[in-house]
């Protein structure tokens, strides 16, 4: 089946007695015992729910995974797949990850005994360099979050099996319609489900989706310990908006390639980061591994100054943190979705200060173009 | 509502989360069901950047759970679970030490001691009904000392101004409280001398069994802003809709928590007086062992209790088979009365030895008494024992 058929063909409300084509939204804490000793499928919603399984099942099928785990949010995500680590472990991650990330990564993990090191993953003499006797996880985005760098998701997992450590992917900048870390050989797959997911900017979520049964049965155990399990409502609105994935993603994406030639071609743009330009250093390890350069970019505005000036400037584009949603937003990653990459790690980032992200929605390209063109006019 | 002290909480409860600056005179609050926000301009927000880190919708339970916290500050969570679990994140780290009730849930044991211990979390159980024990298993690494009380399921209690008091005589350790079965209508845990009120809002507050929640309060800001600080790294803040549904059940807390107290004293009499009937754990009955520490630091003695039948652990799970209005469930607090089987449920994750130490026995049944006529619940436990035992029972 075709991703487009995949994405509204399943089993919308498995045993309801009404068969409703849309999931029902089963808010409820609790579900009545079969025997007073025992327990039916549910018994309690932070344990597993009708409706976050339906969604559970969807992204999981949509990831060629077999188990799929739902969260309050993409960061708890985050947390619960970090938390099969263990006190005196490490991770290597990319340097170039979500600053929410790297906030967990340095703020919370050291505290339970966990270390992080950071290396150049598109590097793989700087991998290699990077880890020790401890790394136990390697974990990186593909196209990372914001200056969309390229990853081989593939070469990383073969050295990763080599020596028994997991791989983690945050699938986020690509979503499952055009990218699929577990066929790459990642061993988790991570989504701020607030992004491409839903794509309506209407609901905080994350998944962690898996093939190996042990890790999902860990994973699982995890979800249930801590209780920070995704809600009933917005699970519900998380189905409804992958629905649309394709047809979103298609539009955002083909609106997404024309403006990354526009601000190439633009007299006073230094870099364009965008994975579907010829110029772009992983254009063909992202060709390679994805099916598309998604609806995120990055480019050089000059200076900080001309960077808010431009990002206050624009009518279309509207000043929010997050991507992949209907509406186009722009951002400073340094003053905004990166200003919580902890001090000691900013300079050794290598974010520009005059950098802007770009999320491209689903509006009219040409007045998307004419927006950013007047707000660019000096 | 800081300029209006003077309110008693069942107003409280309905006017602290109105929104009077609201353009629109809705009476209810809006869910905010967004997940970003518009800046004004780069780095200028109204106070909401990201739905992660605060929300509105969550910050009007917020404040409505600080009213009858009594406190300015409360936090909500996804679940109580994450409530704890954000707790010790933000308080503790790999070496710290952890002074638990013998008698608690038993989703909070397997946190401390299937997850907490592999970030090198230190635990020690005591019996915290007995404060030489509890002192005892104080350690020079220890920061928190967790009770529960009335625990679950034996309802036995411990006295908060007791362990406040041990906890406050160290440097650094803090005493928190899970108050869940209470509420701090009932049991103001803050005023008794606890640093950090913990509940499952899923229970009481909620009162419907519509949403999974939990919250945090305490008096100190800087606990607060360290809370909130974690919850927005790990992501464990309470859904828009969730806490909207939330502070709509919190408006009848007040007058659903007097009923709840009215039933489970008229069901705890009548099951006392059974003759099949071995033990009720309840703290209002005369019987309790620890009734008088009941009445010193709680205002009722609640919705909950505990029985063992005059009978096998076999007939006993019978006997909650043949409840019909009744209902076989976890979770607790909500109108509709639930009965379980701790042994299998809400504790079932225990080993054996350590249940039966506790008194937690395969035949113990815990109930929530919900807002049914009691009339109506004693028939039905009537019909029950009828099944199991004969007409003469």
């Amino acid at each position: 089946m075709k991703f487009a058929t995949r994405l509204v063909h399943y089993d919308p409300s498995p045993d309801d007695p009404f068969r409703p084509m849309a999931t029902p939204i089963y808010q409820t804490a609790t579900f009545e015992q079969e025997h007073a000793d025992s327990f039916g499928q549910y018994d309690y919603s932070r344990s597993g729910n009708p409706t976050r399984r339906v969604l559970e099942d969807q992204v999981a099928a949509l990831e060629n995974g077999t188990c799929a785990f739902a969260f309050a949010s993409g960061m708890a995500a985050v947390t619960a797949a970090t938390s099969v680590l263990k006190a005196g472990d490490e991770i290597l991650a990319d340097w170039d990850v979500y600053g929410g990330t790297t906030r967990l990564f340095g703020k919370i993990l050291p505290r339970r005994g966990i270390g992080v090191r950071y290396a150049d993953l598109s590097d793989l003499a700087s991998l290699h360099a990077a880890m020790t006797p401890a790394t136990r996880m390697v974990f990186a985005e593909s196209p990372s979050n914001p200056l969309l760098r390229v990853i081989d998701l593939r070469a990383i997992a073969a050295i990763a099996h080599e020596r028994g450590l997991l791989f983690a992917v945050d699938n986020s900048t690509m979503s499952p319609y055009l990218q699929n870390p577990l066929d790459l050989g990642a061993d988790l797959v991570i989504h701020s489900a607030t992004k491409f997911l839903c794509g309506h900017s209407d609901v905080t979520g994350g998944l962690v989706v898996v093939k190996d049964q042990a890790l999902a049965d860990e994973i699982y155990f995890l979800q249930n310990a801590e209780g920070t399990a995704l809600g009933p409502m917005d699970c519900f609105l998380l189905l409804r908006g992958l629905k649309t994935l394709k047809l979103r993603m298609d539009a955002q994406q083909q609106s997404a390639g024309l403006i990354a030639r526009f601000l190439e071609e633009h007299a006073s743009v230094d870099t364009v980061y965008y994975p579907g330009l010829a110029s772009h250093a992983g254009f063909a390890v992202h060709a390679r591994q994805a099916r598309g350069a998604g609806s995120v970019l990055s480019f050089n505005a000059g200076s900080a100054e001309e960077a808010k000036r431009i990002a206050e400037t624009t009518k279309l584009f509207k000043i929010a943190v997050s991507f992949g949603s209907v509406h186009s937003t722009i951002s400073i990653p340094l003053k905004m979705s990166h200003a919580s990459t902890p001090l000691e790690l900013q300079a050794s980032r290598k974010i520009p200060e005059d950098l802007v992200r770009l999320s491209i929605g689903i509006e009219d390209t040409d007045e998307l173009i004419a927006d950013l063109a007047a707000a660019m006019e000096k | 509502m800081s300029d209006r002290p003077d309110f008693q909480p069942s107003t409280l409860v309905i006017h602290s989360n109105r929104s009077y600056e609201s353009q629109s005179n809705s009476i209810l609050f809006p869910i905010h069901q967004t997940a970003t926000y518009i800046h004004e301009s780069v780095g200028v927000t109204k106070g909401y950047g990201y739905s992660r880190g605060a929300n509105p919708t969550v910050n009007a339970l917020e404040q409505a759970i600080a009213a009858v916290e009594g406190t300015e500050h409360a936090l909500c969570f996804r679940s109580g679970m994450s409530a704890i679990t954000t707790l010790c994140l933000a308080l503790l780290k790999a070496g710290d030490h952890v002074v638990l009730s013998s008698v608690i849930y038993g989703g909070t044991t397997r946190l401390f001691l299937q997850v907490l211990v592999n970030f090198g979390v230190e635990y020690t159980y005591a019996d915290t009904a007995d404060l030489a024990a509890t002192e005892a298993a104080i350690k020079p690494n220890t920061r928190l000392i967790f009770i529960e009380t009335p625990a679950n399921p034996t309802m036995k209690l411990s006295d908060i101004r007791a362990m406040a008091g041990l906890a406050h005589s160290h440097e650094n350790i803090l005493l928190a409280v899970d108050n869940t079965f209470l509420t701090p209508l009932l049991q103001p845990c803050l005023s008794l001398g606890a640093d950090i009120s913990m509940l499952s809002t899923t229970k009481y507050i909620d009162g419907h069994n519509a949403t999974i929640g939990g919250s945090l309060a305490t008096h100190d800001e800087e606990i607060t802003e360290r809370l909130r600080f974690v919850r927005k790294i790990i992501g464990s803040i309470q859904a828009p809709f969730d806490a909207w549904l939330t502070l709509q059940g919190i408006k009848t807390l007040p007058a659903r928590l007097a009923m709840h107290c009215d039933h489970a004293g008229q069901i705890a009499r009548w099951l006392e007086a059974h003759p099949r009937v071995a033990k009720v754990y309840y703290p209002g009955l005369d019987s309790f062992p620890q009734k008088a520490l009941a009445e010193k630091q709680q205002k009722a003695f609640g919705g909950m209790l505990a029985f063992e039948l005059d009978a096998t652990t076999e007939q006993s799970l019978r006997f909650m088979e043949a409840l019909k209005l009744c209902t076989c469930a976890e979770s607790l607090g909500s109108v509709e009365t639930l009965i379980t089987n701790p042994a299998t449920a809400s504790h079932c994750d225990l080993p054996l030895e350590q249940r039966k130490s506790l008194g937690i026995s395969d035949r113990l049944i815990r109930l929530s008494v919900g807002l049914e006529a009691p009339k109506d619940l004693i028939a039905d436990f009537e019909h029950a024992f009828a099944v199991i035992f004969g007409s003469h029972a």
